[in-house]
């Protein structure tokens, strides 16, 4: 073989292997498939469909997911009813009454619009044990495609919407394609819990006060572990779910987290503070050692959520029930006398509500509590003359256990029977029925449609009661420098001066400091007298 | 007996002295702020300040005791009767008629009966009471799960308050013992220089001259 035959060939040898080489080395490496799922579910025939109501949809998704229906089914999501396994109480929203728009029952079409299920008209009876009345897509699909009525006990917007409805958001219904809708299911994103959480209450951080649309775009000040430029967390990073049942419970809160961090693959049923941090979170130095001491008595909250309602969102404080149906010509009106720092005016007055008050960045309620929530329950006779607790707060600062918590104090004043002493239930959403007050403006009819629907006893004469509603506050975490400083408790006016139970150093002027500043006061006196005696005399004790 | 300026006060003595003045002066301070009497600096850095100068403070006192100890000066703080009522009636009269304090120190004595009674109680009472006191208090953590209500919390620093006043009360009586008798600059300079006068019997001024002639200060000889 010549030399040059040799050489030409080893040129084009190179030549044929060059572009292969550069498109190896140049071009990215196919896409991974998926965005984190293992299915595409627009690529599933059964999907292709024109479904004409969600339980269609549901349909569909059990041929897969067979178990789904029956494990939401056995859920608080679902059920709305729980028993406390500490007190015995049957709480969930299907039985409790609130400081808001009271309860359920004779409600529902409106107050289910929020149940993970479609058409639950009843709430004396359990939802229907039907697996395609599960509502999949409130949960999974993109809300940008999919949507709850407010009215229709959890059914979606279908064409021809009515003219004005509106969502459970408060948003204007659009119809909804249920294909489109099913096609985009995924893990839940905050979106898709804020639609009913964030809105609690009948309105945007209405209830909660640490949970509102701020939330869902929010800033590093707002939620350090949300934050959309930070850590972005969803609101199942926290709230782990196993089998549709998702961690975290505000009816037996699980308020101080002994287990601390569990190992990878452990601990999936809790949402502390505790579970990723610990019960030691703060460094290795000195004033972590110390602020480490406060960990068995305060609560992580109590530092890290200065206030709630921030970003821009309020929450209604104070709520009225009592001057709700004054009428102007016979026809029902509102004010409007809060300016949101948005610019937004809320509420202030509505013939069908009574008188709000609102607020932002609130300062929170302290209170030692050990995770147990006791309600009032309809059963309970109340003392009108004190403010009733719509829910009382269990704790106390030396049973080993409790920690000083925030919550939202929520001031209301709302109907009871003032014969029986009870809290009522009332009918307020009929929405065309000649008793809901909403439409009639009358609270006898009211509330006793309320009591008869939900087979209470009622002397058929009613008032007003001041009443307490507590919310612990536990989302909305502020950044490390945003955290409360000492001085906040640690002076004579701090936040926990109220408080019982805890000794603070600062906060108050102590028998040790009292009998302390005595002995020192006496003793500068004698000081002052024997110097001044010295002068009198005319000695001064100097000689030479 | 001779009267001569004699090295009472070593080096260590006084690095002892005057960082123990910087450290109170700063314990009563920062305490006053812990205890919410001003707000001069926040509170959390009070607490560092209080928390680390205190460290400080009883690591010098181990040194302290160790010094004490082995050097035998600890025999100056034991209390004596002998002379106690002379030394407490000038305080109470003879210092209005212009008396002469009745105590002289002595080599092996330069605290007076009544001083050495004070130091004594403040060193096996008051100072052993703040420090116990204080180091229960910084270590509350590793105790609180005993302590349910804080109860004994509140017993732990309420006594740590009085006690931090008492060394207060402590302090306003020996700076103004200061101003009594050859007065306030002549009472500092001691600690300052660390020699003070102190009678001599001629043994004492014979072996001080020959084994430790740095004691003896070249003034005050001629008056002997």
């Amino acid at each position: 073989m010549s030399r040059a035959y040799f050489c030409a060939l080893f040129s084009v040898a190179i030549f044929l292997a060059t572009p292969t080489l550069a498109q190896e080395v140049g071009a990215d490496p196919p896409a991974v498939p998926g965005k984190g799922s293992t299915a595409d579910h627009t690529k599933f025939e059964i999907l292709k469909q024109d479904f004409a109501s969600g339980p269609e949809v549901t349909r569909a998704c059990l041929k897969c997911h067979t178990e789904a229906s029956d494990q939401v089914m056995h859920t608080l999501h679902w059920n709305w009813d729980y028993t406390h396994p500490a007190t015995g109480q049957s709480l969930g929203k299907k039985n409790v009454i609130n400081a808001f728009c009271g309860n359920t029952a004779s409600n529902e079409t409106r107050c289910t619009s929020c149940h993970t299920g479609y058409g639950w008209t009843d709430t004396r009876v359990s939802a229907p044990a039907d697996p395609t009345r599960v509502d999949c897509l409130v949960c999974h699909a993109d809300t940008a495609l999919y949507s709850k009525l407010d009215n229709q006990a959890g059914n979606p917007p279908l064409s021809p919407v009515p003219e004005g409805a509106k969502t459970i958001t408060g948003a204007l219904a659009t119809p909804v394609d249920l294909s489109k809708a099913a096609m985009s299911v995924g893990v839940p994103q905050r979106e898709n819990c804020g639609q009913c959480h964030f809105n609690g209450g009948g309105g945007d951080n209405v209830k909660h006060g640490d949970l509102s649309s701020a939330l869902i775009a929010a800033t590093r000040d707002v939620d350090v572990h949300m934050a959309s430029d930070g850590l972005n967390f969803t609101c199942e990073t926290c709230h782990l779910s196993s089998e549709h049942k998702v961690a975290g419970s505000r009816y037996a809160v699980n308020a101080h987290d002994l287990g601390g961090t569990g190992l990878p693959g452990m601990r999936r049923d809790v949402a502390s503070c505790e579970s990723c941090h610990s019960d030691s979170p703060h460094g290795a130095s000195l004033i972590g050692m110390k602020l480490n001491d406060h960990t068995d008595r305060v609560a992580c909250q109590t530092c890290h959520i200065p206030e709630f309602a921030r970003g821009g969102v309020a929450t209604k404080t104070v709520w009225d029930w009592s001057t709700a149906g004054k009428l102007k010509d016979g026809k029902p009106y509102h004010e409007a006398a809060f300016t949101q720092s948005d610019g937004k005016a809320l509420h202030t007055y509505l013939s069908t509500k009574g008188n709000f008050e609102w607020g932002e960045n609130v300062v929170p309620h302290y209170a030692w509590f050990d995770g147990q929530v006791e309600y009032t329950l309809s059963d309970e006779v109340i003392d009108p003359e004190q403010v009733v607790e719509v829910n009382r707060l269990s704790g106390s600062p030396d049973d080993g256990t409790s920690r000083i918590w925030p919550f939202k104090r929520m001031v209301g004043r709302q109907a009871y029977d003032t014969e029986n002493l009870t809290l009522v239930y009332n009918q307020v959403y009929g929405p065309e029925t000649d008793t809901a007050f909403w439409t009639n403006f009358d609270w006898s009819k009211s509330i006793e449609a309320g009591m008869r629907y939900a087979g209470k006893p009622y002397s058929g004469s009613y008032g007003f009661v001041d009443t307490y509603m507590y919310w612990p506050i536990t989302h909305m975490v502020a950044p490390g420098e945003d955290a409360l400083k000492c001085d906040a408790c640690h002076a004579r006016d701090g936040r926990l001066t109220a408080l019982a139970g805890v000794y603070m150093p600062g906060a108050k002027l102590t028998l040790g400091g009292k009998l302390g500043m005595a002995l020192f006061a006496l003793v500068a006196l004698g000081v002052a007298v024997h110097g001044g005696l010295r002068l009198v005399t005319g000695r001064g004790g100097d000689h030479d | 007996m001779t009267e001569r300026l004699v090295k009472v006060y070593s080096r260590f003595n006084r690095l002892w002295h005057w960082s123990q003045v910087a450290s109170i002066a700063i314990l009563l301070f920062t305490g006053a702020r812990i205890m919410g009497l001003h707000s001069v600096l926040p509170f959390g850095l009070a607490v560092m300040v209080h928390t680390v100068v205190a460290l400080a403070l009883l690591v010098l006192w181990a040194f302290v005791v160790f010094w004490l100890m082995t050097t035998g000066a600890w025999r100056q703080f034991i209390p004596s009767l002998d002379g106690f009522v002379e030394v407490a009636r000038y305080y109470a009269w003879g210092v209005f008629r212009g008396q002469e304090h009745p105590y002289h120190k002595r080599l092996g004595r330069r605290l007076n009966p009544l001083q050495a009674f004070a130091y004594f109680a403040l060193k096996m009472v008051l100072l052993p009471a703040i420090w116990i006191t204080g180091l229960a208090y910084l270590l509350h953590g590793l105790w609180s799960h005993l302590d349910s209500g804080d109860q004994w919390l509140w017993l732990v620093a309420n006594l740590h308050i009085l006690a931090g006043f008492a060394v207060a009360a402590f302090v306003v009586i020996h700076v103004y013992l200061l101003t009594i008798g050859h007065g306030f600059r002549a009472h500092v300079r001691p600690m300052l220089t660390g020699f003070d006068r102190v009678d001599l019997t001629p043994e004492q001024e014979a072996y001080l001259e020959t084994e430790e002639p740095g004691r003896l200060h070249p003034e005050l000889r001629a008056k002997g």
